[in-house]
């Protein structure tokens, strides 16, 4: 009974989310793709053409799993830490708060609602790249896992960051100066290879680097770190954002008085 | 089986703020139970702990026998909250709200959306489900939280301030539908600062004041307390001076409005029979103050 209750307690907050962000699709769906359809346009078709091919890909094709993951990446995030702000700012995690349900499964429903809009947002890049490339794509099951396991880990993150901020100010601090250039120097424009020996040994300190490189690997099959290894990294950085996550909420962290 | 039992609850806030001493209260399955208090006595602490949204520094709280900590889910499973402060999400529709506090307590969407139906036709905001929230007035919003806090069929329904803000029609409507519920057996807790709903809803009371209780017990109990009720009398012809009326002070506010104290072993009729033997017409006759008020401001005052 304790799990049914959960179970449906789990769909509620994860309909709750999705009719959230469809309701405002204009400021959620819509814009991450305008924004990877002018990368497409300008890095990939104006200064691409101009580049040789990397790994055998050219640049548009090299780029787009890079673009897709990294639009996974920032709706997953953005979707969490807006949402869970939003019901700590307006004070409707109290209904949450007082109700019987576990603090795993307002985890998972949140996380789940990222995972969905980091995923919805995710098709609609990869279809607006048909417009610029023929698909091909290696292995659908590593592409699809990739997807989710780092929709999933960045959905912890933002949740994470929610719970702490006590602003409007500190849910934007993390994803301007620590998400973005993390994502920038991932590898989403270029191959590590393509750097210096320095700069390349730094380069595998960045976890999104996995996680482009995991996803490329699912979509073209050529990648910059092995795809076990991107596995094992997102899967760890998974359980230790969940444990992170359920001890914040099971001790009140910035939830409770 | 009490519904509500607080043991030595305490609460220390962060800032040094000893905002509850060591809290003893029991709460009768089927009361209707006033918890008052001036402002920052402490009310909105307990409450807030009882619904989780605090925590406590030290003490227990059982919910019909379930503590809150060792058995959190069976706890909160009982309990119906009507906050202050509106904490529904302003931008989502008004049955959709509904629909996720039952979701919230295991409640499937099918049974949601009738017990939806029934809650929002009970409090006449049927009309307004499909509007977003932030568009309703201020009552319908009261309205609406009851309707929320009820979906989950609570046996224990805690209100804090249920009609603050709230036209003297609607509050009155809402206290006809929460005694309806109480009579259907919902235990019922009430803060407010409207002492006449107290003195008219609830069966017994609490006095909160500088984080200790001061005073538990029958409200017929402590309004048998009150030794002498100031009453007001709107005469017809105007008077100069105050009458010197036998066994009664009396004050003249204005030339026309008399202010009479009335011992609890005297009488109205001899009060009458006194100004008639001098001539003085009444028009009305109020009670100065809530009864209730009167006690409140005294102990409180203490």
């Amino acid at each position: 009974m304790y799990l049914q209750d959960n179970i449906t307690a789990y769909k509620t907050i994860l309909i709750k989310e999705i009719l959230r962000f469809s309701r405002i699709w204009l400021q959620t769906i819509i814009p991450p793709a305008i924004t990877m359809g002018l990368y497409f346009i300008i890095f990939g078709q104006l200064i691409g053409s101009q580049l040789s091919d990397i790994n055998g890909y050219s640049y548009m094709d090299y780029i787009v799993p890079g673009l897709i993951i990294m639009s996974i990446i920032t709706n997953s995030y953005s979707n969490v830490v807006s949402s869970f702000y939003g019901t700590k700012f307006h004070h409707h995690i109290e209904e949450l708060l007082v109700s019987p349900i576990a603090n795993i499964t307002i985890i998972a429903g949140y996380i789940s609602g990222g995972v969905a809009r980091g995923l919805t947002v995710g098709l609609i890049v990869t279809l607006v790249s048909l417009f610029f490339t023929q698909l091909s794509i290696a292995s659908y099951i590593t592409t699809f896992m990739v997807a989710i396991l780092t929709a999933t880990l960045f959905s912890l993150a933002g949740l994470i960051n929610a719970i702490f901020a006590n602003s409007f100010d500190d849910i934007s601090i993390v994803p301007t100066f620590v998400l973005t250039p993390l994502t920038y120097l991932g590898g989403v424009f270029y191959s590590i290879e393509m750097l210096p020996e320095f700069w390349r040994n730094i380069s595998l300190f960045n976890p999104v680097l996995y996680m482009v490189n995991g996803f490329r690997m699912g979509m073209l099959g050529v990648s910059d770190a092995s795809l076990s290894t991107a596995i094992l990294i997102i899967v760890g950085f998974i359980i230790l954002l969940t444990s992170i996550c359920l001890w914040l909420l099971n001790s009140g962290t910035g939830i409770k008085k | 089986m009490n519904a509500l039992e607080i043991n030595q609850l305490k609460k220390t806030y962060n800032n040094g703020f000893e905002a509850l001493k060591g809290i003893d209260l029991n709460v009768r399955k089927g009361d209707f139970f006033a918890l008052l208090g001036p402002n920052g006595a402490g009310k909105s602490t307990i409450i807030g702990i009882i619904c989780s949204l605090i925590n406590k520094t030290s003490g227990h709280v059982s919910i019909r026998g379930y503590d809150l900590k060792q058995f959190p889910r069976e706890a909160k499973q009982s309990l119906g909250i009507v906050p202050q402060e509106f904490n529904f999400n302003v931008f989502e529709p008004v049955e959709e709200i509904l629909v996720n506090q039952a979701g919230y307590y295991g409640v499937k969407r099918p049974e949601a959306f009738k017990r939806a139906e029934v809650h929002l036709k009970q409090l006449d905001l049927w009309d307004k489900r499909r509007e977003m929230a932030r568009d309703l007035s201020g009552g319908m919003k009261r309205r609406l939280m009851i309707a929320r806090a009820l979906m989950h069929e609570p046996q224990i329904l805690i209100l804090d301030e249920p009609t603050a803000g709230v036209d003297i029609e609607i509050r009155r409507s809402m206290w006809a539908f929460l005694q309806e519920i109480n009579k259907q057996g919902t235990t019922i807790i009430l803060t407010t600062h409207y002492l006449e709903e107290a003195e008219q809803l609830c069966k017994n009371i609490a006095i909160i004041n500088q984080g200790a209780i001061i005073k538990n017990c029958a409200m017929v109990e402590l309004l048998s307390e009150l030794d002498s009720e100031c009453m007001v009398l709107n005469l017809q012809a105007p008077l100069k001076k105050a009458p010197s009326l036998e066994h009664y002070s009396t004050r003249l506010i204005d030339q026309t409005t008399l202010e009479v104290e009335i011992k609890k072993d005297e009488d109205v009729n001899t009060l009458f029979n006194l100004l008639n033997k001098q001539q003085i017409k009444v028009l009305s006759i109020r009670n100065k103050s809530n009864r209730l008020e009167q006690l409140f401001l005294r102990i409180v005052e203490k």
